[in-house]
């Protein structure tokens, strides 16, 4: 059957060793790749049967955890959410994601990305913090309020958007659309208050304001996620705050945990029909 | 001063470039249809005579330069930006800053200078 005939496919695959190559280099292996691999499993079984060195990270094998974020045909995505047969070739170029150091082989720097993402406090900011840290009850928030920043927290922090980001390339102090991203979910959570802790860093250079709006981190985020769109609300929000334009409400209030009341109306279970041997 | 404070002004720069350009627009080839500023001589609004007639105005030697003032902001402020993605060092990025800033300080005060000093010009030619 054609549906289930394998494949070959060439893996060139950007190999270094820091210490042993003075710079990466290209790799080749070809590979049977029946319907249905994705580019990670292609990568273990060139590890099984060719390059037992090869490094790179993954965890998940389901595109939730972000480690396989990878340059794939020349665009940034996740090994394991990305099938051999959509690429369309015979040839499967992965290198490690760009804009990034390279720790070995495939296996990108991510340092400077969390370096940034926790100077931006991506975290609840609160003055109750006894309550933070021993909870009595639920913040109040409704649907609405959580729909302003609910893509924004389908992050994955893969570092796709930062190996695609044109500005991230040329600007090392700009933070970039991952952390710039979560902070502007964290600004825009209404459990939140910590925008006037948030902005004393990102009026600054490593704010969003060299952001060219290219849009390549929203193109090429795998779980859809759209940091462009945070960090241009995220400059409006800063501009109509220094503007003196932008409404402060306090952090939602503190509401007892909804308790369970059974409904009375709810028929019975209906008997078992086996029994336990 | 904060990218935050530069960048409001490069968006307010923008705005006023805009509706100041629609106004040039509005009056230089737009007059037939929009009469709002009629030509004093009549005629053509490139005519030597309407255009000495402009620059006598103080509402137009004000517009002259806020318009200068903010085509000059706007377009520095890019150009810094542009420059800033070269990834300069610490001294050369201040440097860029104090450079450009001289630059525009100096082209707005000659540019100033060029339409306030306009309507003497103008009166001792004949206009």
């Amino acid at each position: 059957m054609a549906g289930t005939s394998l494949k070959q496919v060439t893996f060139h695959l950007r190999r270094y060793e820091p210490g042993k190559d003075r710079e990466p280099h290209w790799e080749q292996y070809q590979v049977d790749a029946p319907p249905g691999m994705t580019v990670l499993d292609g990568l273990w079984k060139v590890k099984e049967l060719f390059a037992p060195t090869l490094a790179w990270r993954s965890s998940c094998r389901m595109g939730i955890c972000g480690s396989c974020g990878m340059l794939i045909n020349g665009r940034p995505r996740l090994a394991c959410n990305t099938q051999i047969s959509e690429l369309q070739s015979d040839v499967v170029a992965v290198g490690p994601l760009p804009n990034f150091g390279i720790i070995k082989d495939l296996v990108p720097d991510l340092h400077p990305m969390f370096e940034a993402h926790r100077e931006l406090m991506p975290y609840l900011i609160r003055e109750d913090t006894q309550e933070q840290e021993n909870p009595t009850g639920e913040y109040w928030q409704t649907p609405h309020e959580l729909e302003r920043y609910l893509q924004f927290s389908y992050c994955i922090k893969c570092g796709c958007c930062m190996a695609a980001c044109p500005t991230v390339a040329t600007d090392p102090e700009y933070s970039g659309p991952m952390p710039l991203g979560q902070a502007h979910r964290y600004n825009s959570d209404t459990r939140d208050g910590g925008f006037a802790k948030r902005r004393e860093a990102l009026s600054e250079v490593r704010g969003p304001w060299r952001c060219h709006f290219a849009g390549e981190c929203s193109q090429v985020c795998p779980k859809g996620v759209d940091p462009a769109k945070a960090i241009q609300l995220m400059k409006q929000d800063l501009v109509f705050d220094l503007l003196k334009l932008r409404g402060r409400k306090p952090a939602a209030r503190l509401v007892a945990t909804p308790c369970g009341k059974r409904r009375e109306d709810i028929p019975a279970a209906p008997p078992r029909t086996i029994t336990k041997a | 001063m904060r990218d935050r404070t530069l960048w409001t002004w490069h968006i307010f720069a923008g705005v006023v470039i805009l509706v100041f350009l629609g106004l040039h627009m509005t009056i230089m080839h737009l007059n037939g249809t929009f009469p709002t500023f009629n030509n004093p001589f009549g005629g053509e609004a490139e005519s030597w005579q309407n255009v000495a007639a402009r620059a006598k105005s103080l509402f137009f030697t004000l517009t002259y330069v806020v318009m200068l003032g903010a085509a000059l902001y706007h377009g520095l402020f890019g150009l810094r930006g542009i420059l800033l993605e070269l990834n300069p060092g610490a001294g050369l990025r201040k440097g860029i800053n104090v450079a450009l800033s001289m630059l525009g300080l100096a082209l707005f005060a000659f540019g100033a200078w060029v339409a306030i000093t306009a309507p003497g010009v103008m009166s001792r030619m004949g206009g």
